[in-house]
This record gives C-alpha cells, structure tokens and sequence, in this order.
C-alpha cells in the first residue's frame, strides 16, 4: 500500500486561502514525474490568472455568486487514528455487500483499501501510487480536459491540488462484475478535499464506480472540489455514480465530471445530491464515435437554503449516437436549484437521438426552481427533444393513496420519495441502488 | 416544375418588397449619432421639453450600454452605428386622404396593396415611409368613439394626457442598448387608445417602410387599451435589398388594462441585409389579456422576445411565434413571460424551420416569483430543420417560485421525413411541393391564428421561401 503522495502535517497547501497564492507542495520527499509537476505549475498559473465568474457570464445565470468565495478553506490535518476507525467502520457499513473494491480517503489521505473481486490485469490505484508505478499509462488520459461549463477556475485549481482519489483502468475485455466503492470524507474547520476520480474502460470492457463524499461530522465550512474523468472505447462500458451526502451544514461541493464516448461504447453517469450549503456540478458527456451512447441521470433532494446548480452538456460528435438526461429535483422550505443543460449536435452527426428531462417538484411555498434545457442542432436527421416541467403533487394523488388509508403526510412523502427513485431506478447494480434509496429516504425522515 | 401561372405570381410576390424610389428628402440628420441628431430630430418634430430631454438622456444610456454579445449573435458588432441615418422625413404631414400622398409614397404602397386592404377590412390604417407616417386614416365611426389612432409624434404632442403616463414605462430607456436607442431617436410609429368597453371590430393596421439605403427605422407605437375594450392591430414592414446594412429598431409598448384584449400581429418580411432589433412588451393587469402573434420571414438578423407582464390578477399572456430561416438569416426569436399576480397563466408556442444555411433560435424566459398562487405556464417550441447545413437553437430559461404553480417546457427538432416525402411523390406531388406541403403542416395550427388575409399570404410566402431548398 503505497502513500507517496500523503503530505505530511505542515504541508501548506493555501490554494483556496486566497485565490492567488503559492502553489501547493507535495512531500518534499516525494519525486513526481517531470511531467506532472509541469502539469501542476502549468494548472496553478492559469488558477491564479482566471478570474473569478462574474454576473454576465452565462454559465452562472441564476447562481448565488456568493458561495465562490472560499477564501480560508484548504486542506488540513489527517484525521485521528481513531477518527479514522470510525470513519472506515461506517463507510464498511454502508456499502453494497458486492463489491469488486472499496478505497477510503479521509481529508486527502488513503485510510482503507480492500480489493475482493478485481479482475484479473485492472489498475485500480490511488492517484499518487499511478504516478509512481503507472506514470506512462496515467498520463495518457490525467487531466487531459480543457473544457468546462464556467467552472475553468475550480478545474485549475484541482488539476494544481488534486491529491487524492483513484486511477482505474480496465484492459481490453477486462469486465467487473460489482462496483469499485470509494469513500471521500471531509472534515475540520476550512478542510478542502481534491478527489479525483479517472476510470478508463478499454475495449469491451466494463466498469462500474461509486463515489461517495461524505463529512466527518459536525458543521464546519469545508470544500469539495473533484472531478470525474470517464472514458470508454470501443464497445467499453462506464458507469458512474456520485453520492453527495455531506452533512456540515457549511460544505461546499463542486464536481466536474467529463465523459469521453467511443464507437458502440456507454457511459452512464448518475449524481444524487443531499447535503451541503452549496453545490456545483458541471457534467460534459460528448459522443465522440459512431454509435456512442450517454446516459446522465440525477436525483436531488435540496431543503433548507441549500443551492444545488447542475449545468449539463450533451455533445454529440459522430454519427448515430445517443443520449440520454433525466434530472428530478425535489425542493422543500427556502432551497434553489438550477438545471442548465444542452443538447448539442455538431455538423455532420447525422442520425443523432438525444432527450433530456428535468421534473422540479416544488414542496414549499419559497422554494425557487431554475430550468434552462437548452439546444444546439447543427444536423441532419436528428430527433432531439427536451422537457421541463415544475409542479407539485396533486390533490388527485393524495386523495388516491387517501382512500386506501395512507395518511396524507406520508401520501405526500410516499409520492416525494417515488419521484427521485425513478431517476435512480435507472441506474444498474441493485445493490449500488439500494445504497441511493437508503440515503434518500434518510433524508426524507430528517425533513420531517 | 410548377406552372408558368404560378411561376410568374411568385416571381413579382417575391420581389413585392424589392423597388426603390429616388431620394429627395426634406429633412436628414446626416450619417452618424450624437447630441446634435438627437436636437434635429426634436426640433423638426417641435416637440415639448420634456421629450428633449427624455431622448438626450436615452442617448447617454445607449452610449453606456454594452453590446449583449456575452449571450447574443456576433454579428451585432457588425452594425456601424456611425454610417446609419437616423432621421429622414419628405416633410410631409400624415394625410387623411389617399389622393393627397406624394406620388412615389402613392406608388410604393400601392404595389404593397395597402390602400386596396384598406378598403377590404381594416378599421384604420397608417403607412410609415423611413421615419414619418405618410398616411394615416380611422374609419370615421372609430373616432366618433373616441379612438384615438395617430402617429409618436401626434399622440404625445395632442394627446400627452392620455399617452405620457404610460409613455417608456412598460420598457423603461434602460432595458437594452436598443431600447435605449430608440428612445433617443424614434420616429413615427402608432400611438392608440381605445376608451373604455369599445370593441374594435376590424383590425388597425400600421405599414412600415425602409426606403433609403443605410438608413435605420426607430418606430415607437404605445398602445393603450382601456377597461373592457378590444383590439386587433397589425403590422408588416418590408425595405428594398440595399448593398449596405439596414437598422430597424423599434419599441412597442402595450397596455390592457382591467378586461381589455390586445391582439398584436406582425408579419416581418424585411429584406434580407436588415439588422431587426426589437423590444416588444405588454402590461397586463387584472384579467387583461395580451397575445402577440409574431411571424419572422425576413432580414439579417432578427432579435426579438415579445413579453407580458401579468400584473394582474388572472391576466393572461400569450406569444404565438412562426420564424423561418433562410440562407444567411438569423430568427433569434422567442418570448418573455413575468408572472407577477395570483392566477396568472401564460402560453408560448413557437414553432421555426431553418433552410439551407438559415438559423433559427428559440430563447424565453417565464419567471413565477414568490408568494404568488396559481400561477401556469405552458411553452411548446418546435423546430424543424430542412437542410443538412441549418441549425437551430433552443435556449429556455424558466423559474418558479412556491408550490402553487405549474408550469411545462417542451421542445423537440424534427426533420421533414423521408417517408412523408415519398409518400406524397408517389401520388404525383414533386419533391418542391411535397416539401413545401409538409412545413405548411408544421406551421399550419399556428397559421390559422392569423386573420385570413394574413394566413393565405404567410402560405405563399413559405411557399416561396421552400422553393428551391429541397436537392
């Protein structure tokens, strides 16, 4: 078990103290590859010299600019060693009983490891053990991505800090059958966490990872900044999950995920979003080979003041794709949400199918929904078509579980949870999904 | 082929537009935008202090104001705002009679046919010729019921009690760099006022003209609709195809107020080399209803969202909007809907078809704020590309607020099928005319809220506009 790239204490890593200081340092000790250290520096300069999204810039239409100030949080401390225990005692309890592995951050650091059921020839390591022992194979694939839905700034700054997070590379043919799991917490006063997720699945092959931010405990100001890079060739099969249930009611989560589609291959991505103040989830899917196919969906469950801002991009790039997006939101007492997606379909890829969806159940009388599906056809024989809709439950529903003696508080609830499970009924692995319901419905007891 | 008959009735309809009258103007501000336009244009008019200073102060708010590329077409920076003309007018005063209208005006809105639709169905009529109406007549039983129908310039000097109140409230100077624009220089256009309970049976109709090269139109119309009353207005607008740029920026301001109904319609057929910048806003209050109807054939590049402002309770908005896209055209088109009282409901429907290279986008927007109930919306938008080199976009924004409200987007982008195609080839249809059976079927549910004259011709004109786009 390697942890070359666990900074030791009094590493200072200040990159969200001030939007334009020093760049982080790892482990004076640790040699990186020449070529991730330019990377690294290269990520840092273009973080300092970004500016800060402003009002008219489009990808942020609707969005509380407030919460991009994260001056003041950056990454802390390792947990305890008995933190630690706990943390590795709970996330063992929550997991899917079939799992290929199961990895555990915990503030940046690598606590549990255990691979039960990984096929034979797949890399599945944290990112620091691929530099030193998968360099060449890392680098092919490691933070290639240059585009991004307004989050250009938070991307540099993970590409200049990411320190934690797993490398899986699935070789030609190579087929798990049970999801990789990996647990990120965060926790302590101003912590930053930078996970990194890169799964790569070569031809035929077929992978499945659940990633799952979590906090310690308590209430304190953290921030997460990950991102997923998701490739498949030919034939290949990704499916990717982010769980979010961050329980300080001051955490801050941006996620950036790419996912790169080739000939015949998918790629499935779903994001269930329940805790913190403030999410920002920016998710490009682009169909790069004939017959491509993605798939995004997301259940969000948002209360209180929470602001969950999803912006989506389908992008169709070849001939004969597919894809398809389904968000549902549910808003109780003061939240927001904001749904921007596009469609978009480039010159000469014909035959393209793409749909997206996003339902807003509205459960409050100050809950605000945001919906901006959006499309770009540039093709021909294209079907493509969105839908939006806000709402609420209607009498004629309540009245229906009424009559066969459900009270109407749980009617509402019964029909509020069947709302977000039909999103994430549409992902695969039953025991992955039990996961989502069980977190879902959690939630539903704590709104009350 | 089609026929000779038939060839020919499209050969003069599709220059219908296209012919030009020597320039002898009395009145020119020059090329170019400064205070001293801005003075010309109001001494000309001999307007009142106030609107003076109203446009000078406009004209500071559209020097400050930034061009909306950060979301808009690139392709406004190709305006040359130095190399417009801002004001051009024969000097004449708006006649009564037809006879009385200089020859070559005379000449040019007969072969539009306006005098002959005047005499068909309309209530009212006034034809714009660049900056100045050239005629404008009311049927006399209208004005006996105290309907108002005039031009800016008339209706703000003759009637300031009825129209300064509401005069740049509905789209405040500042809404946009062209608004603001357009408060600094406007000329002509309609100001109305229909009195209370009057139900104006026929439609009132306004025709506007671009006839001197790089010159840019700035008409302003406020129409006023007071409790319980009704009207129909139209509007339609054609220019010659100059070598240069052309500007049309007006500003429509509408108000219904307690039970009234406005029905706006628009038919656009500018050539294609006009830049069609427009702001169109209605004021609905308590269960007042406002529909635009809003079909975009011609010009460079159109931007327009017809909006109502629901400020009443149980008002109603409606945007019907029809926009086709031909080679090197751009109908960035769509629709505004503020929810701002209980029970307020709204309806967009759009449909556009993009041909050849044209481009079509759909951009809207419907906000329901908080602690309203009741409140509904429903946008359908439909597009339908007919070439493998058109786009077309759809860029909806809608919020909501409170959980006693409903609202529904829907978009979907088609093409004409194969199989329709050879369906209708196979019972002896060529590939031209099936085509252009099946946009016709697209746009049909929405033609039919035209009025007949309209509906028969916006049919030709797609028509017209499909010849030739299939192969």
């Amino acid at each position: 078990m390697s942890m070359v790239l666990s900074p030791p204490e009094e590493t200072t890593i200040r990159p969200a103290a001030s939007w334009s200081d020093a760049p982080p340092v790892y482990d004076a000790n640790t040699s990186l590859p020449d070529w991730y250290s330019d990377l690294r520096s290269a990520a840092w300069a273009r973080f300092a010299a970004l500016p800060v999204p402003a009002r008219t810039n489009q990808h942020w239409r609707f969005a509380d600019l407030k919460h991009l100030a994260i001056e003041g949080r950056a990454p802390t401390a390792p947990v305890s060693d008995l933190v630690a225990a706990e943390l590795i005692a709970r996330a063992v309890s929550e997991r899917p009983a079939d799992y290929a592995a199961h990895f555990v951050f915990a503030n940046n650091r690598l606590i549990h490891t255990e691979t039960p059921a990984l096929p034979a020839g797949v890399v599945c390591v944290t990112v620091g053990e691929a530099l030193a022992s998968h360099s060449e194979l890392l680098r092919e694939h490691f933070l290639k991505q240059a585009d991004f839905l307004g989050g250009e700034k938070f991307a540099a700054l993970h590409a200049a800090a990411t320190l934690s997070g797993l490398f899986v590379h699935f070789p030609k043919g190579a087929v798990a059958e049970y999801p990789v799991i990996v647990h990120h917490f965060v926790g302590g006063e101003g912590a930053a966490i930078f996970p990194h997720s890169l799964i790569v699945a070569e031809d035929h092959a077929s992978v499945t990872v659940l990633d799952l931010f979590e906090s310690v405990g308590g209430n304190e100001e953290t921030l997460t900044v990950g991102m997923a890079d998701l490739h498949a060739a030919r034939g290949g099969r990704v499916q990717y999950v982010a769980v979010q249930d961050l329980s300080a009611k001051g955490a801050r989560h941006v996620h950036l995920q790419h996912s790169r589609v080739g000939r015949d291959a998918s790629v499935k991505v779903g994001f269930l979003n329940l805790g913190a103040e403030w999410v920002r989830n920016e998710s490009i899917n682009r169909m790069v080979e004939n017959g491509a196919d993605g798939q995004i969906f997301s259940a969000n469950l948002a209360n209180e003041s929470q602001e969950f801002d999803q912006r989506t991009l389908q992008s169709h790039e070849a001939q004969h794709t597919t894809s398809d997006l389904f968000f549902k939101n549910a808003l109780y007492d003061r939240a927001r949400t904001i749904f921007s997606g596009l469609i978009q379909v480039l010159p000469g890829s014909h035959h393209t199918d793409s749909y997206q969806t996003c339902r807003n159940l509205m459960g409050s009388d100050e809950a605000e929904a945001n919906s901006m599906p959006g499309l770009e056809i540039d093709a021909d024989q294209v079907k493509c078509s969105h839908g939006s809709t806000s709402g609420t439950i209607s009498d004629e529903e309540i009245f229906y579980l009424r009559a066969r003696g459900i009270p109407a508080e749980d009617a509402r609830k019964m029909i509020s949870l069947g709302f977000l499970n039909e999103s994430i009924d549409r992902l695969d692995g039953d025991g992955l999904k039990a996961v989502l319901f069980s977190r879902v419905e959690r939630k539903f007891a704590s709104i009350g | 082929m089609p026929d000779s008959a038939t060839l020919e009735a499209v050969t003069i309809d599709q220059d219908e537009g296209n012919f030009s009258y020597p320039e002898d103007y009395a009145h020119d501000a020059g090329y170019g935008l400064d205070e001293s336009t801005v003075d010309y244009i109001s001494n000309i008019k001999g307007e009142a202090e106030w609107i003076r200073e109203f446009r000078q102060k406009a004209l500071k708010v559209f020097f400050a104001k930034p061009m909306p590329t950060h979301w808009a077409s690139k392709d406004l920076e190709n305006i040359i705002f130095k190399d417009i003309r801002y004001y051009l007018s024969k000097g004449q005063a708006p006649t009564r009679s037809w006879d009385e209208v200089p020859d070559d005006v005379k000449k040019t809105f007969e072969r539009l046919g306006i005098p002959e639709k005047e005499r068909k169905y309309l209530a009212g009529v006034e034809a714009q010729f660049d900056s100045e109406a050239a005629y404008s007549n009311v049927k006399e039983e209208l004005t006996k019921e105290g309907v108002i129908f005039v031009n800016s310039t008339e209706g703000l000097r003759e009637h300031p009690e009825i129209f300064r109140k509401w005069f740049g409230k509905v789209i405040p100077t500042g809404d946009n760099k062209f608004s603001a624009l357009n408060s600094a220089v406007f000329s002509g256009g309609s100001f109305i006022y229909v009195p209370p309970g009057v139900k104006v049976k026929h439609p009132l109709q306004a025709y506007f003209r671009i006839n001197a090269e790089n010159f840019g139109q700035f008409e302003r119309t406020l129409i006023i609709v007071d409790e319980g009353a009704e009207v129909t207005y139209m509007e339609g607008c054609t220019a010659p195809k100059f070598e240069t740029a052309t500007l049309h920026s007006a500003v429509v301001e509408l108000v219904a107020m307690k039970d009234a109904k406005i029905q706006y319609i628009t038919v656009q057929n500018w050539s294609n080399n006009v830049f069609n910048l427009v702001t169109k806003r209605g004021l609905a209050h308590e269960n007042a209803e406002i529909r635009w109807i809003d079909c975009n054939i011609g010009s460079r590049l159109t931007m327009k969202y017809p909006g109502v402002i629901m400020k009443g309770r149980k008002a109603r908005g409606e945007v019907i909007s029809i926009a086709l896209a031909n080679d090197g055209q751009h109908q960035d088109t769509g629709a505004k809907m503020i929810h701002a009282a209980d029970e307020t409901t709204s309806n967009i429907v759009a449909k556009s078809i993009s041909v050849g290279t044209g481009r079509s986008t759909y951009r809207g927007q419907v906000h329901i704020p908080k602690h309203l109930k009741g409140c509904k919306n429903n946008t359908e938008c439909d597009a339908l590309l007919i070439n493998a080199s058109s786009r077309t976009d759809t860029y909806p924004a809608i919020t909501v607020r409170g959980n006693q409200h409903a609202t529904q987007h829907e978009a979907s982008v088609s093409q004409v099928s194969e199989d329709q195609i050879f369906y209708m080839k196979q019972r002896g249809l060529s590939e031209g005319e099936a085509m252009s059976l099946s946009v016709n079927g697209f746009v049909n549910d929405l033609v039919r809220e035209f009025p007949m004259e309209y509906s028969v011709e916006l049919k030709r004109l797609i028509d017209m506009e499909m010849e030739g786009s299939v192969g």
